[in-house]
C-alpha cells in the first residue's frame, strides 16, 4: 500500500518537518563556511604555503597564547561599534560602505581634541570621542546632503570620501599645530601623530591575565543599545519602516530627507566613534599614516556576515577580530597577512549563500503547492 | 601675474594630453562596461575589483605567455569570471548586489595583494602603436600611446552597438528600465542582467590589462578606487555612453592636471593633490546627477511575483 504513494503525495502527507528543514538549514550554513575555509586553504597551498602551520598560527595569536582573548576582545571593540553603525544605515535602506573614512576622520577629529583640550583626564577622554562621533558624522553627513540634497547616490558618495579621508589625515599630520608629535624629548618622526598623555587614554581591564580595554565595554553597550532602539522604540520602527517601504513611510508621516539623513548621520557617528575609541584603547595611542588599517572596511563585513541583526554582530566580530589578531603571528609561517583579508571576504560571499538558496527553495515549494492546488 | 603663468606652464605641458589620455582610456573601458551593466539595472560596485583582478591576471597572463597578448586575453578572462560571481550571486541567488560587489572588492584587494607577494612576476609591456610618434606636438603625446590603448575604440563601439541595435541590447533596456513589463513580454529579465554584468566584467577585464601591461608591475591597489570614478563617470553621462566617456575624459583630465602639477614641482599642496580627483568626481556628481533620469529599476532586484 504505501510502496504506490508518490513521492510528491508522500511530502503532502507528511509535510516538511520542522526538525528535518532545521537540519538542512544548518548543513547548508556549515557547508558553505567550509567551503570558504577549504578556498582559503586550497589557496595557501597552491602558493606554496602550510595551511596547518597558518591556521595554528592564528588559533595561536587570536585564543591559545597568553592575553591573546585581551587582544582579541579589544580588536573587536571598533569592530563593533562600526557594525552597529552599519546596521542604522542599511535598516534605513541606504547604503553606506564608506565607515573607512568616517572612521579615520573620526580618529583625527578625536586625536585632535585628546592632544590640545585642558582639562582633567576623564573629562578630555568624553569630549575626544564625542568630538571623534561628531567628525565622523559629518563625513557621512556631506554624503547625506549629496544624496538628499542634489540626488547622488549614497554608495557612490561614501566610497569616494574615503579617498579624501587618507590625504585629510596626511595633511593633519604636517603641521605641530594640528596632528604632527609635538613633544619637544623625542626625536622629531614625519608622519606621526602625539601620543595621548597617560591620564587621557581608556583604562585598561585585567580579567584573569586577559587585558582589555574600556572602549570594549562601550561596543557592548552600543551594540545593546543599537539592538533596543531598532527594536523597541518609535524611532527604530520608522526607521525600519523607511528602510522596507520608503513610499508607505512617507505616508506614515517619515520624511525621507530627515529620516535618511539621520540614518546616515547615526551611521557616521558610530564609525567615528569607532575611531576615537580604536586611538584611545590601542597602545602607542597615536595616529599614523592611514590608522584605520581596514578597520572601517571588516567593521562593515561584520555587519553583512551579521545579515544586519545587531546581536548577531557578537559572534561575527570577534570571529573577523581574531582573525586579525591572530594574522600578527603568519610572519613565521612565511605566507603573507593579506590572506585575513581573503578569508574575510569569502567568507561573507559564502554566507550570502544560504539564505538565498533556502529562498529559491521556500519559492520552489510555495509554486510547487499552488500549481497542486490546481 | 604667477597664477596665470603657472596656469600656462600647465596646460603648455605636453604630457598633460598623455596623460589625460592615458587615464581616460582606462577610465572608459570600465565606465563602458559599467555603463552596459547599469542600463540593465545593477548599480554594479564591483567595477573595481574586476579592473584589480584584470589588472594582476594581466601582469600574470604576461609573464606566463611572455607576450602583451597573453596578458590581455588573462586579464578579459579574469574579468568575466568575477562578473560572474557578481552576476550569479546577486542575479541568480538573490543576494543585494552591493553586498556582493562589496565582498568581492575586498576579495579582489585581499587575493591580489596575497598573490603578489606570494609569487613573482615580470611584466612584459606592451609596444606603441607603430607610426603614432612621428605626429607632430600634442597630437604624438594623445595617440603616441601603446597599442592596447586601441583596443579601447572598437571595445567601446561595440558596447555601443550591443545596446542600442541588436534585439539583445533593447531587451537589455527595456529590463534596466521596467522588468515586470519586460519579464510578461517573455525577456528573461534576471539572464539579460547576468549577461551585461558579464560584458561589464570583459570590458573591465580589458581596462584592468590595460593598466597592466602599460606599467612595470602589479603594485598593490593599484586601480586605486579609480572603478569607483569610472561608476561616477556612468552617472555624470546620465547613462549615455557619449555622457560618460565625457566624464571619462574629465575625470582623467584631473588626474593628469595632479600629475603635472607635482612634476613641475608647483607650490600646492601634496594631499590636496591627491584627494582632488575624487573631490572634482564628488563636485561634479553634485552638479550633474540630478540632471537626467537613470534607469527606472537601477540598482532594485528583480524576483517574479514579488514586486
Amino acid at each position: 500500500m504505501t510502496a504506490t504513494i508518490t513521492e510528491a503525495e508522500a511530502t503532502e502527507v507528511a509535510g516538511p518537518s520542522k526538525l528535518r528543514d532545521a537540519v538542512i538549514v544548518a548543513a547548508i550554513y556549515l557547508a558553505s563556511i567550509v567551503g570558504a575555509l577549504i578556498l582559503s586553504a586550497l589557496l595557501v597551498g597552491v602558493t606554496g604555503g602550510s595551511w596547518r602551520k597558518v591556521f595554528s598560527a592564528l588559533i595561536d595569536g587570536s585564543v591559545r597564547n597568553d592575553g591573546a582573548w585581551g587582544q582579541t576582545l579589544s580588536g573587536m571593540a571598533p569592530l563593533l561599534i562600526v557594525a552597529t553603525g552599519a546596521i542604522v544605515s542599511t535598516r534605513a535602506g541606504l547604503v553606506n560602505i564608506g565607515q573607512e573614512g568616517q572612521l579615520l576622520v573620526g580618529a583625527v577629529f578625536a586625536a585632535y581634541l585628546g592632544n590640545h583640550m585642558s582639562g582633567p583626564g576623564p573629562l578630555v577622554i568624553g569630549c575626544a570621542l564625542v568630538f571623534g562621533a561628531f567628525g565622523g558624522a559629518l563625513w557621512a553627513g556631506i554624503a547625506a546632503a549629496l544624496r538628499f540634497g542634489r540626488g547622488v547616490p549614497e554608495v557612490l558618495s561614501t566610497l569616494l570620501l574615503v579617498f579624501v579621508a587618507f590625504p585629510l589625515l596626511d595633511y593633519a599630520l604636517r603641521y605641530k599645530s594640528l596632528l604632527l608629535d609635538n613633544d619637544p624629548t623625542v626625536k622629531q618622526q614625519l608622519n606621526t601623530g602625539t601620543q595621548l598623555p597617560s591620564d587621557r587614554r581608556l583604562p585598561r581591564i585585567d580579567f584573569f591575565g586577559n587585558e582589555f580595554h574600556f572602549g570594549v565595554i562601550i561596543a557592548l553597550v552600543v551594540v545593546l543599545l543599537g539592538a533596543l532602539v531598532l527594536a523597541r522604540t518609535v524611532w527604530g520602527f520608522r526607521l525600519r519602516m523607511f528602510g522596507l517601504n520608503p513610499r508607505t513611510a512617507q505616508r506614515m508621516g517619515v520624511s525621507a530627507v530627515v529620516m535618511g539623513t539621520a540614518a546616515l548621520v547615526v551611521s557616521g557617528a558610530l564609525a567615528g566613534l569607532a575611531g576615537g575609541v580604536l586611538l584611545a584603547g590601542t597602545p602607542d595611542y597615536r595616529i599614523t599614516v592611514g590608522y584605520s588599517r581596514s578597520f572601517g572596511w571588516n567593521g562593515l563585513l561584520v555587519a553583512l556576515l551579521a545579515r544586519n541583526r545587531p546581536l548577531l554582530v557578537i559572534p561575527m566580530a570577534f570571529v573577523f577580530a581574531a582573525l586579525r589578531t591572530g594574522s600578527n603571528y603568519l610572519g613565521a609561517t612565511g605566507v603573507a597577512r593579506d590572506i585575513v583579508d581573503v578569508v574575510q571576504a569569502l567568507l561573507v560571499l559564502a554566507l550570502l549563500i544560504p539564505p538565498a538558496v533556502l529562498f529559491i527553495r521556500d519559492r520552489r515549494r510555495a509554486v510547487a503547492a499552488t500549481s497542486a492546488r490546481v | 601675474m604667477s597664477f596665470f603663468t603657472a596656469v600656462w606652464d600647465i596646460f603648455s605641458t605636453g604630457s598633460l594630453y598623455g596623460s589625460t589620455t592615458r587615464l581616460a582610456v582606462f577610465l572608459a573601458l570600465a565606465a563602458a562596461g559599467e555603463w552596459v551593466a547599469e542600463r540593465a539595472g545593477t548599480l554594479n560596485i564591483s567595477v573595481e575589483g574586476m579592473c584589480l583582478v584584470a589588472a594582476f591576471a594581466g601582469v600574470a597572463g604576461s609573464d606566463v605567455t611572455h607576450s602583451a597578448v597573453g596578458g590581455v586575453a588573462f586579464g578579459m578572462f579574469a574579468g568575466v569570471v568575477v562578473a560572474s560571481i557578481q552576476g550569479n550571486m546577486s542575479h541568480r541567488l538573490t543576494a543585494n548586489q552591493f553586498v556582493v560587489g562589496l565582498a568581492i572588492n575586498v576579495l579582489a584587494l585581499g587575493l591580489t595583494s596575497f598573490l603578489r607577494q606570494q609569487v613573482d612576476l615580470d611584466v612584459r609591456a606592451a609596444g606603441t602603436f607603430p607610426g603614432a610618434s612621428h605626429l607632430p606636438g600634442v597630437l604624438r603625446e594623445v595617440f603616441d600611446q601603446r597599442w592596447t590603448a586601441y583596443l579601447a575604440i572598437p571595445a567601446i563601439a561595440g558596447c555601443w552597438w550591443l545596446v542600442y541595435r541588436t534585439r539583445w541590447g533593447l531587451e537589455v533596456r527595456a529590463v534596466g528600465e521596467n522588468p515586470q513589463s519586460a519579464d510578461v513580454s517573455g525577456i528573461h529579465v534576471n539572464r539579460r542582467r547576468r549577461e551585461a554584468i558579464l560584458v561589464c566584467g570583459a570590458m573591465c577585464g580589458l581596462a584592468g590589462s590595460y593598466i597592466a601591461v602599460d606599467t612595470s608591475g602589479f603594485s598593490p591597489n593599484m586601480t586605486s578606487g579609480r572603478g569607483y570614478i569610472a561608476i561616477a563617470a556612468v552617472i555624470f553621462g546620465g547613462w549615455t555612453l557619449r555622457g560618460a566617456l565625457a566624464g571619462c575624459v574629465l575625470f582623467g583630465g584631473a588626474e593628469a592636471l595632479t600629475l603635472v602639477v607635482q612634476r613641475l614641482e608647483l607650490d600646492v599642496n601634496r594631499q590636496f593633490l591627491q584627494a582632488f580627483p575624487y573631490l572634482v568626481t564628488l563636485v561634479v556628481m553634485a552638479v550633474f546627477a540630478k540632471r537626467t533620469r537613470q534607469p527606472q529599476a537601477l540598482a532594485q532586484p528583480f524576483v517574479r511575483g514579488l514586486t
